[in-house]
């Protein structure tokens, strides 16, 4: 539905399905639903119990820690696969395993490694996003046209300058890599939380399903899911921003 | 259509596309690539996991050579074969209902604006959210038995293979319609003739990462909901602080994912893909 | 904004003169055409091309010569005024038309043999005959022993040698190219362009196509409209005389070609960036 522009239609149709969501929860069609003005209730018990407070704590910081180990190591990995063929064969199957892997079921390993804390979340968020930034960053180097590195080896640049120039020609990519791996990491935080299970949302999880407060762990999931969407879109308005700069390259 | 930028993901190849391709090119360069880099790129990995272990790191790491003799011996006395098959039961019911419902919808989707108007925010929501936190919600509802995991399953697996083939019919060149167009075609031989064909590599990639998504939404759930299949010997040897037959079966579960989701892959080439058959 | 017409040299002679030999087979009158962001790309098109010829759209970008090639095709609707072809007004797509595609639109999961057959097989011709009908074009277009091959081991060319056979395959009266050699590089283009004269010998059809390239419309057509652009208008209609037939190599040295290229190239500089 473009008629209008893309925006409110879409605002439109999530509309009507809080609509369904209240009536299906107000007649007791489904157990998994309660009404979503209950949810909405709920709300403000959860946001102003000072729980949330902690957990949101916890669980932003391992999910900062996380992701930006990921996104060091990860540009690094894949500067590394794109420039040197001999480390590309031998990480490269590696990468794509980890990738399209089960990482929930390395969590048991993580949390055995590295305890039943922050830092086990730490590594889980780190898992789920690095990957997808050392293979996009990867393919950004390997896309990079090579007229442009001979341009520069032609005008005398050093070592230092020609990284930097594929870097940068890289950008669009790596920041393509980024993006998913946000959202991916979003993912790692939560699952990581959940089988710790006793800090963070993963805490507020365990306590609010013990004492049956459905509204509550809705309530919860909600703020989580505008959480991830609201990141989803500032990294793709960042990234729209810097493809503009990158544009120049596809003509 | 000016997509805004929380669906940019919708106009750009498939979600997560270098995941697709990572999954889809796993197989094609790892047979590629000689063989000594092969046994280079395996021979480094275990070699670094031997020397961590040994130089003790942690209590909690086996060496490679330990966690391999616990494969063995599970594999053997074949409790792992039962937790497996006690795990890829869910599974199995789960990938096929996500599957099925999903291709079907998410090519609905694609082909007719009014149910894209409908539904599509719905998935692009549970795409970029973290569907995990709703395993919990499935278990206190369902109780911990077949239902929840399946739920479980499906709740991991069933968006990426929607939006995926949605973006594949909706990918599909203008060009090729219009020539089936020009052709007379029907709009019945359109979809038939051109746009199931056209579309399948990009639903199969996200049937792959629907298939992986899976494996990941029965051992959270496994783990989660109630220790059973792999779930089950990865809670018990862990209790037990049996790190080498934990390692094994972890290592099993996620090397038996990689694998399946590649056979998936060789399955596409040799039932869907002559042209590229022809190419070897 | 109409070339002056008293450049044109001796040998093109405007249409009235020639001799109307057959009525026409396609019209269009008073077509315009406005897209829905409220961008006019054709405004008032009157034209009428003979029956057996082959004509060229041409003209700088911008200038709707795709867009009118189809509406001709019935892929695209007018916004006012009417096509007829063979009489017939158009509402759609019709046996009596093929298109050539600019990017091909081949199936690339099929072989060079299935694509050529493509328009009989959605016509719902038995496999067989199909098949050996597409054999007898695939060779037409100089195919032959490529049956089996899928696109993407062909070059731009040949690729657009398939379009063209599946073109031929269904007998169609009118054969419609969208800018069919502009993905094809130019020694292929050349020798393509070649045998396009030599199969509009061979095939008895009318030939509508699209170009932006003066030499490859003066080198092809019987009939030239010269489209300008913003809104896309019809400047000039041009009816080349130049012998065909005997010798295609001799076409590019004829005085004739060489003086209309000069002159449409001096009409239409001004377009140029």
């Amino acid at each position: 539905m473009t008629v209008w522009g893309v925006r409110v239609p879409r605002m439109a149709s999530l509309a009507i399905w809080l609509v369904v969501w209240e009536i299906v929860g107000q007649l007791d069609l489904l157990m998994l639903f309660p009404p979503f003005s209950a949810v909405v209730m709920a709300m403000g018990d959860v946001v102003t119990s000072a729980s949330f407070a902690e957990a949101a704590r916890i669980t932003l910081g391992a999910y900062a820690a996380g992701l930006g180990l990921a996104i060091v190591a990860g540009v690094g990995l894949g500067l590394l696969m794109g420039l040197v063929p001999a480390a590309d064969r031998l990480l490269n199957m590696w990468v794509n395993i980890f990738l399209s892997a089960p990482l929930s079921a390395l969590v048991p390993v993580i949390m055995i490694l590295f305890g039943l804390g922050t830092p086990t979340v730490i590594v889980t968020v780190f898992m789920f996003a690095v990957w997808i930034i050392a293979l996009d960053t990867r393919a950004g180097v390997l896309h990079a046209p090579p007229s442009l590195m001979e341009m520069a080896r032609a005008f005398g640049a050093s070592r230092l300058q020609r990284l930097r120039i594929i870097a940068l020609a890289a950008l669009p990519e790596i920041l393509a890599g980024v993006r998913l791996g946000v959202i991916r990491g979003v993912k790692g935080v939560v699952i990581g939380q959940l089988l710790v299970s006793i800090i963070g949302v993963g805490a507020l999880f365990q306590l609010y399903s013990q004492n049956f407060l459905m509204a509550h762990f809705w309530a919860l999931i909600v703020l989580i899911f505008a959480f991830a969407l609201t990141l989803a879109d500032l990294v793709g308005r960042l990234e729209t921003r810097l493809e503009y700069y990158a544009g120049a390259r596809h003509g | 259509m000016a997509p805004p930028p929380a669906s940019r993901t919708l106009t750009q190849g498939p979600a997560g596309g270098a995941a697709a391709s990572a999954a889809a090119g796993a197989w094609a360069r790892w047979s590629s690539l000689p063989a000594l880099w092969r046994a280079a790129s395996l021979a480094l990995f275990f070699a670094v996991w031997e020397i961590a272990a040994r130089s003790g790191f942690s209590y909690a790491l086996p060496s490679f050579t330990a966690t391999a003799a616990a494969f063995w011996e599970m594999l053997a006395d074949g409790s792992l074969g039962t937790a497996f098959a006690k795990t890829l039961y869910p599974l199995a019911i789960g990938l096929a209902f996500s599957l099925t419902v999903g291709i079907a919808g998410g090519v609905i989707m694609g082909l007719r604006r009014d149910v894209e108007f409908l539904s599509l925010p719905i998935f692009i929501v549970m795409q970029a959210a973290p569907m995990a936190a709703l395993i919990p919600l499935v278990t206190f509802v369902y109780g911990i038995g077949l239902t929840a995991k399946v739920m479980a399953v499906v709740l991991l697996a069933m968006p990426v293979i929607t939006i995926n083939s949605y973006k594949a019919v909706r990918n599909v060149p203008p060009s090729l319609t219009a020539m089936a167009r020009s052709f007379m075609g029907t709009r019945r031989q359109q979809i038939t003739h051109v746009i199931l064909p056209a579309a399948s590599p990009m639903i199969f990639a996200g049937a792959r990462l629907g298939v992986a998504e899976g494996f990941s939404g029965i051992v959270l759930a496994e783990l989660l909901i109630t220790p059973t299949g792999v779930g089950d010997l990865i809670t018990f040897h862990r209790s037990v602080a049996n790190f080498a037959h934990m390692y094994a079966t972890i290592a099993a579960i996620v090397a038996f994912a990689v694998i399946a989701v590649s056979l998936l892959q060789r399955l596409e080439t040799a039932l869907f893909r002559p042209e590229k058959r022809s190419q070897r | 904004m109409t070339l002056a017409l008293d450049k044109v040299p001796d040998g093109a002679n405007p249409p009235a003169a020639t001799p109307a030999a057959s009525p026409p087979i396609i019209t269009v009158e008073g077509v315009s055409k406005t897209y829905d962001g409220g961008v006019t790309a054709l405004s008032g098109i009157d034209l009428a091309f003979p029956a057996g010829k082959l004509a060229a759209l041409l003209g700088p970008s911008g200038c709707g010569k795709t867009t009118l090639l189809k509406i001709v095709a019935g892929l695209l609707a007018p916004s006012a005024g009417r096509v007829t072809v063979k009489g017939r007004p158009v509402t759609g797509p019709g046996p009596e038309r093929a298109f050539v595609f600019q990017d091909f639109a081949l199936l690339p999961w099929a072989t060079v043999l299935r694509n050529a057959a493509f328009g009989l097989e959605l016509a719902g011709m038995a496999r067989r005959q199909r098949e050996e009908k597409a054999r007898h074009y695939v060779a037409e277009v100089g195919l032959a022993g490529f049956e089996d091959k899928y696109p993407h081991e062909l070059s731009g060319g040949m690729r657009q040698r398939v379009g063209l056979a599946r073109a031929l395959a269904v007998d169609a009266d009118v054969l419609l190219m969208d800018e069919p050699f502009s993905a094809v590089d130019e020694q292929n283009r050349r020798k393509f362009q070649e045998d396009l004269i030599r199969l509009r010998e061979l095939e008895n059809k009318t030939f509508l196509f699209v170009t932006h390239s003066i030499e490859e419309a003066v080198y092809l057509a019987d009939r030239i409209v010269l489209l300008s652009p913003h809104p896309g208008r019809v400047s000039q209609v041009i009816d080349p005389d130049i012998p065909r037939s005997d010798d295609v190599e001799a076409i590019r040295r004829d005085p004739v070609y060489l003086d209309i290229v000069d002159a449409i190239w001096r009409g239409l500089r001004r377009y140029a960036e």
